[in-house]
């Protein structure tokens, strides 16, 4: 059994055996496929053959965010000073460690204060990149499971979501829903059997952050979920995560394993009645997992069919139980609302869209990688200021977020803020945190078809709308991109949208059309400019 | 079928797909082939439950490649599900095969982030060079081409996975390079 003398010894001895130098390397996926780990291996012999060993550690650790120059390598010096190194190779990786011999390195120097880092405010990413994810040590050393600690002796559970509810954080998987909200509704629920889930099932294309955290920070999600788990009265939980995802899952099953042996996860933890435990459950591929009652479904070991709500899991979901969905990310938050407040939380972003989002900032833009901005940060600041506007001298044409259930926000728009009402008001949503930047050498149609063929290969096939309607949808867009199609064909089309989004079961086919309803909004023209002449028509059928 | 997981173990025969050549009750195969031992490992450590379906379907994948027949009734018998229900499964999720794959494999992210930056081309030119739309393998089974609905590396787009290693930034030429020198290998 642990205490939290114990907890806070660990933490003490793991800052005193730090070294003077810290040279950090990134070994998130993203960089690891760019040769990280070979490029860890150099900086690990470098020091070595230097022999600076008892003054300089190389630590392994999760993704620092400018994945489009990865690798990342940084150097925290005794002074408090840090340097950036990127796109590091394994051939020039071992000259960064001669610089602290004075020696000049070949390696490119990066830039802490550019506008890709310097408008960022890591709340969810704050361990993201500093720690070791595999060490629990580490996690510790900055204050990590405290604050279960202190829910499980100080706090009750309806002061935990209390604190929640007052921080105004809202779901971070797309849909906005007030997270205390969630947790009151569930907590209050009769029974003794509740389940905590944790939905990692990360569809939708674009979006890389709770990959990132996952695989960054994997502990912080633990702790959200257990704090979850106390408030609502679960003692077991699970992590929905998507297969293609194996750096995540090896994180997260090493966390897992780690907080057992110290007792943090398993039977009266922190010596009081409260048990959790948490299982990892591995998708195989498949979109619609992301819908909460079929993820229910998907961990039952069924196909993951969705089904109609009400019942909400919160009265009847895992094995019929009372359930608690969560994303990555808002899990993320728990601790660090804990720890400072939720009078703090409830200061940053906007009036109804409080703390931050990550975005992950991708597509035709000049920056690629993970942002944490405050909620009402405009998207001209996202794309032109920390983005670095688009490569080549093209002209940037819209931002696509929400992935496939999502929409564009026209250049001619970008000074709205950006929070989950102002998104919504634009025809577009928040989503899990994809902003896709399209130049003007895209074709909207070409996109409004591209997320249509993702529709129709992800429908489950349950319900007539989604299954039959995404097929028609994007048969229409087809033609028109071949130029086929008549005003007929583009009419049908609208018809088509309203319908599947107004009878579709689920989230997946209510929000599938879009897509194809925002970039008519704003780009009609494109539509249009491909029709045939009636007249035309007329004779080719 | 929605028993809590402790309780979900003997409700097998239904459905008029009863186990009927059940080998000894949690013996392995009759074949003797050792992948079946490793499999009975992995349902013995998920004592048996029906909700572990999807874990047991992975692990028979890694173990066999792909999932046969065999296997999948193999599945049901030892589960005691209906074969129809464990084939539903199967197919339901993309990540399961029910085809043998070509002995190395590329796969061409589709994510949006991929897309808008050329993934298209190199499905074309691996399709022009070699014949293999997405989902099909060479004829002399060496190269199998699929594509991904985003892998996450969107930051370092367009990205491909070549036999299990993500590669970023990746160029026709890149790819038809790995592709050629597979090929070549034999």
């Amino acid at each position: 059994m642990i205490d939290l003398q114990q907890l806070q010894d660990i933490g003490q001895q793991e800052r005193d055996r730090r070294k003077p130098v810290r040279i950090r390397c990134c070994t998130a996926a993203g960089c690891q496929s760019s040769g990280a780990c070979s490029v860890k291996e150099q900086l690990d012999g470098a020091v070595a053959a230097a022999d600076l060993g008892d003054r300089v550690a190389v630590a392994g650790v999760g993704c620092m965010r400018f994945c489009g120059r990865g690798p990342l390598v940084a150097v925290d010096h005794e002074d408090g000073t840090s340097q950036l190194y990127e796109g590091v190779t394994p051939e020039n990786a071992a000259s960064i460690v001669g610089t602290l011999q004075g020696q000049p390195t070949t390696a490119t120097l990066g830039d802490w204060n550019h506008p890709f880092f310097a408008h960022q405010m890591p709340i969810v990413l704050e361990n993201s990149g500093n720690i070791d994810p595999e060490r629990i040590e580490e996690y510790i050393a900055v204050g990590g499971y405290q604050q279960l600690y202190r829910a499980l002796h100080d706090l009750s559970p309806e002061a935990v979501v209390k604190e929640i509810s007052a921080s105004g954080l809202r779901g971070r998987g797309g849909g906005g829903y007030p997270t205390g909200l969630k947790w009151a509704t569930v907590a209050k629920m009769p029974g003794d059997q509740k389940y905590v889930i944790c939905n990692a099932d990360e569809g939708d294309p674009g979006a890389f952050m709770d990959r990132s955290v996952l695989e960054s920070d994997p502990h912080r999600i633990l702790e959200g979920m257990a704090i979850a788990a106390y408030a609502i009265g679960a003692n077991h939980g699970y992590v929905y995560v998507r297969a293609e995802y194996p750096l995540a899952i090896a994180h997260l099953q090493t966390a897992i394993k780690q907080a057992k042996r110290l007792g943090i996860l398993g039977s009266q933890i922190f010596d009081t009645d409260f048990d959790f435990k948490v299982d990892i459950r591995v998708g195989a591929g498949a979109f619609v997992c992301g819908e909460e009652t079929a993820l229910i479904a998907s961990i039952e070991g069924k196909r993951g069919n969705p089904r109609p709500r009400p019942p909400y899991p919160a009265q009847s979901g895992l094995w019929q139980s009372p359930t608690l969905i969560n994303n990555v990310e808002t899990y993320a938050n728990v601790a660090a609302i804990l720890r400072r407040g939720s009078e703090w939380y409830a200061r940053i972003g906007t009036e109804k869209s409080k703390g931050t989002k990550v975005f992950a900032l991708t597509g035709k833009v000049e920056n690629t990688g993970l942002i944490e901005v405050p909620m009402g940060t405009t998207v001209r600041r996202i794309v032109e200021e920390m983005g670095g506007g688009v490569p080549g001298g093209r002209q940037v044409k819209a931002v696509q977020t929400g992935g496939p259930s999502g929409g564009c926000i026209p250049a001619h728009l970008f000074d709205t803020p950006v929070d989950y009402d102002s998104l919504l008001a634009l025809g577009t949503m928040m989503g899990s945190g994809g902003a896709i930047v399209i130049d003007d050498e895209t074709d909207m149609v070409d996109v409004a078809r591209f997320y249509m063929d993702f529709c129709r290969s992800e429908s489950c096939g349950k319900c007539v709308p989604c299954r039959a309607g995404t097929v028609q949808m994007y048969e229409l867009l087809d033609r028109i991109l071949e130029g086929r199609a008549t005003e007929r064909d583009l009419a049908s089309l609208e018809r088509l949208c309203v319908v599947v989004k107004d009878t579709s079961l689920c989230g997946l086919g209510m929000s599938a059309p879009n897509p194809v309803i925002s970039t008519l909004r704003y780009f009609r023209h494109e539509y249009e400019s491909r029709l045939r002449s009636p007249m035309a028509a007329g004779h080719g059928g | 079928m929605s028993a809590p997981p402790s309780t979900a173990a003997a409700n097998g025969a239904v459905n008029g797909v009863a186990p009927s050549a059940a080998p000894s009750a949690k013996g392995s195969h009759p074949s003797g082939d050792k992948r079946f031992k490793a499999l009975d490992a992995t349902l013995k450590r998920n004592r048996f439950q029906q909700d572990a379906l999807i874990e047991i379907l992975h692990k028979a994948q890694e173990l066999f490649g792909y999932l046969e027949e065999d296997v999948l009734l193999y599945v049901a018998r030892q589960l005691k599900l209906p074969v129809s229900r464990v084939f539903g499964v199967a197919t339901f999720y993309h990540l399961f095969s029910l085809k043998p794959s070509g002995k190395h494999t590329c796969t061409v992210c589709l994510g949006t982030a991929c897309y808008v930056k050329g993934a298209g081309e190199l499905l074309a030119a691996l399709e022009a060079e070699f014949g293999v739309k997405p989902g099909e393998t060479t004829a002399d089974g060496l190269l199998s081409v699929v594509t991904a609905r985003c892998i996450g590396a969107c930051g370092i787009a367009p990205a491909t996975v070549y036999d299990g290693k993500v590669a970023g930034k990746q160029t026709t030429e890149m790819v038809l390079t790995c592709a050629r020198q597979w090929q070549a290998e034999g």
